[in-house]
């Protein structure tokens, strides 16, 4: 894995509406994505993960609104896009060609009146007009072929698809330009677990052939841990801990990481008494001061009520960051 | 106390509810086609299904979706009529009657749906839901007095304290987790002796999913309930179930003790099932499972003949085509419905 970032994410705030009603979904958000990586992003749900993809695709709608923070894109090769300034014409060019998205329903992101050609054909026919009629149909078929389809299901319609078969459509959608980094927001979650392991092996095959990055959003960290490079979890809007899949697995250092990771009963192993989180994850509208955390944290201590942690090194030199006054001092 | 310690000192033998050959199979309706070819089909989306629920222990039902697991669940809550087979509560066939006789019947089996966002009526308080329940299985006492201790000794049963905190609040004033207890109190509060656990933590939170799973276990012991538990996520079976059935395109391939269906799957399915499930102990032996199967479950409308999970199985032999296998005992009172443990034969391809 080479250290070249792709994607830096520096500093990003969004709200949802704004004055006195409204919330802070995301705050401070410092996240980098590295050439050919998956980075795995994991949190509950309002803990801000969604709102991170929509906001760095520009797809956030209102009342969600962008209130502070660069996102920059890498091309290879060339200067810096800061993703937050481009014009409609140059957005658009920038999506799908550099960044694509899967959304986490595949049910809800396919048109049910067009077949899987036509909606295929379409990003093509949007990105490369100079393409002929008959070279976007061998596109397409060429792309149900790697995410392992038949080409003779191109002329479906989705409601012929299966659930897994329909999302492996939206993968090859999100593939057809051949983009330099892939969000996928919970992109397996509708699906059973054999479906599930079938399209992430393949994920993990394509990667390989196309050499792309992902940004892997889901709340199941148990999958992460055995399928992304990097993670990092997010709680109440910030991202509380970033570090190597393992690393986090071995030795979570935040106390909300390690009671994810007991949250998910072992398959192997020793059968062990699991205890889960206590309290409830917070509501944007009434975030708690301090670290967001600490309510639920059974190690919460001084500082942790009024001063909210920040991302740092917990020991010089290691390539890891937590947020949790346990290993930084407060200043 | 360990789970081992717990389970082996409060598993009961006795069977409240016993489901024997319990099928369902339901209509599809009939297109202009259907008509002309004088064709009637059928989804069979239940097949001779035997379970049997002991007090004071938990089932767990494990399957993906559609493999039926939700409607043995509605079967066993009566909510269905059945196509064929029997339930017997209490060692007596239940008629399939609405009335009284259904009613009796709630009392004793209540069912928990997997989403406490659509089971409880937004405009109603939690008083509101636990009262009805109380007065209609006969449990609201004489006069006020009765009724608020009842009311708050059910918020206590569930963990919601202090119980006047919770007993006037509304389901959107709740967050998941607390309204799936909300649901569990209202269905204790008819006294059952089974609870029908559909699904009951996967629309919740990861983090709390746990502390409900927790709550479940400490009833079961403490009120000696007999829980069916269904769920798609056999690490959880593992973790809260004393006995484990795996269900496959309406029937139940293999069952037994949890603990030995997790650790040693007999059925080429569950074998598939676990090797599916994310794992973070796993590292590198993704090649040795790219023969565990792949392909998706069958139509049901046209399910396959022999064992329904042959044209996925790499295991498959010819005998598996067209016959269906029937229950094979393996030791430790584990059973699979696979060809591979008929006999001498078995012995070594289970290895």
């Amino acid at each position: 894995m080479t250290a070249e970032p792709i994607l830096t994410i520096s500093g990003l705030n969004v709200d949802y509406g704004t004055g006195p009603t409204g919330v802070h979904a995301l705050r401070d958000v410092d996240l980098t994505l590295h050439r050919g990586e998956v980075l795995g992003l994991a949190g509950e749900s309002g803990s801000g993960k969604s709102t991170l993809a929509y906001a760095v695709t520009r797809l956030l709608s209102p009342p969600g609104v962008i209130t502070g923070g660069d996102v920059h894109y890498h091309r290879p090769g060339a200067g810096p896009v800061d993703i937050l300034s481009l014009s409609p014409d140059a957005l658009r060019a920038f999506r799908w060609q550099e960044l694509s998205i899967v959304f986490q329903g595949a049910m809800n992101s396919l048109n049910p009146v067009h077949t899987v050609h036509s909606q295929l054909t379409d990003v093509l026919k949007a990105h490369r007009p100079a393409m002929r009629s008959a070279e976007r149909t061998a596109r397409a078929e060429e792309l149900l072929t790697l995410v392992g389809i038949s080409r003779d299901r191109l002329t479906a319609y989705p409601h012929q698809l299966s659930g897994g078969m329909r999302q492996r459509v939206m993968i090859a959608m999100a593939l057809a330009l051949e983009p330099e980094i892939v969000i996928m927001d919970e992109p397996t979650t509708a699906l059973d677990v054999v479906m599930q392991r079938q399209i992430l092996r393949q994920l993990v095959r394509l990667r390989e052939q196309l050499s792309f990055s992902v940004v892997f959003i889901t709340h199941d960290i148990s999958l992460l841990i055995e399928f992304s490079d990097r993670i990092a979890i997010m709680y109440g809007g910030r991202i509380v801990e970033q570090a190597g899949a393992s690393e986090i697995y071995r030795d979570p250092r935040h106390p909300y990481s390690e009671g994810l990771l007991h949250s998910f009963p072992a398959l192997h192993g020793p059968r062990r008494e699991l205890t889960g989180i206590p309290g409830t994850p917070p509501h944007l509208s009434a975030m708690p001061a301090g670290c967001a955390f600490h309510p639920r944290c059974g190690k919460a201590h001084d500082p942790c009520a009024d001063q909210i942690p920040v991302l740092a090194r917990p020991e010089a030199g290691q390539d890891r960051e937590v947020a949790c006054w346990l290993h930084t001092r407060p200043a | 106390m360990t789970t081992e310690q717990s389970a082996a000192a409060h598993t009961g033998t006795d069977v409240v509810l016993e489901a024997r050959g319990v099928t369902k199979h339901f209509p599809v309706r009939r297109t202009g086609g259907d008509v002309l070819a004088r064709r009637r089909r059928t989804v069979h989306a239940v097949d001779d299904v035997s379970l049997k629920l002991r007090r004071g222990t938990v089932t767990a039902l494990v399957g993906e979706s559609g493999s039926g697991k939700s409607t043995v669940a509605r079967l066993l809550a009566r909510l269905y009529p059945l196509t064929a087979g029997e339930i017997q509560l209490g060692g007596e066939a239940v008629g399939a009657g609405r009335g009284r006789s259904f009613r009796t019947y709630v009392k004793q089996v209540q069912l928990i749906f997997q989403d406490p966002f659509a089971s409880l009526n937004p405009v109603h308080t939690v008083r509101y839901h636990l009262t009805r329940a109380l007065k209609i299985h006969g449990r609201a006492g004489d006069g006020d007095a009765d009724l608020q201790k009842s009311l708050a000794a059910l918020l206590e049963r569930v963990q919601l304290t202090p119980p006047h905190q919770f007993l006037d609040k509304f389901p959107h004033e709740l967050s998941g987790g607390q309204r799936q207890r909300v649901a569990i109190a209202r269905a204790l509060g008819a006294d059952p002796q089974v609870l029908l656990a559909d699904e009951p933590v996967s629309m919740l939170d990861v983090s709390i999913r746990l502390g409900v799973l927790n709550l479940l276990r400490d009833l079961k012991e403490r009120l000696h309930l007999a829980i069916l538990y269904i769920t798609h996520d056999i690490a959880s079976a593992r973790y809260f179930a004393d006995t484990t059935l795996v269900m496959y395109a309406g029937r139940i391939v293999e069952g037994g003790d949890s603990e030995t269906v997790t650790q040693h799957p007999a059925h080429p399915y569950t074998q598939l099932l676990i090797a599916s499930a994310p794992d973070p102990d796993r590292v590198a032996d993704e090649e040795a499972q790219e023969e565990a199967g792949s392909g998706e479950p069958p139509s049901l409308i046209t399910p396959p003949d022999g064992c329904r999970f042959h044209p996925r199985c790499p295991k498959a032999m010819e005998r598996c085509r067209t016959e269906p296998p029937p229950r094979f005992d393996l030791a430790d009172g584990q059973w699979a419905a696979c060809w591979l443990y008929d006999g001498a034969e078995g012995q070594e391809a289970g290895k």
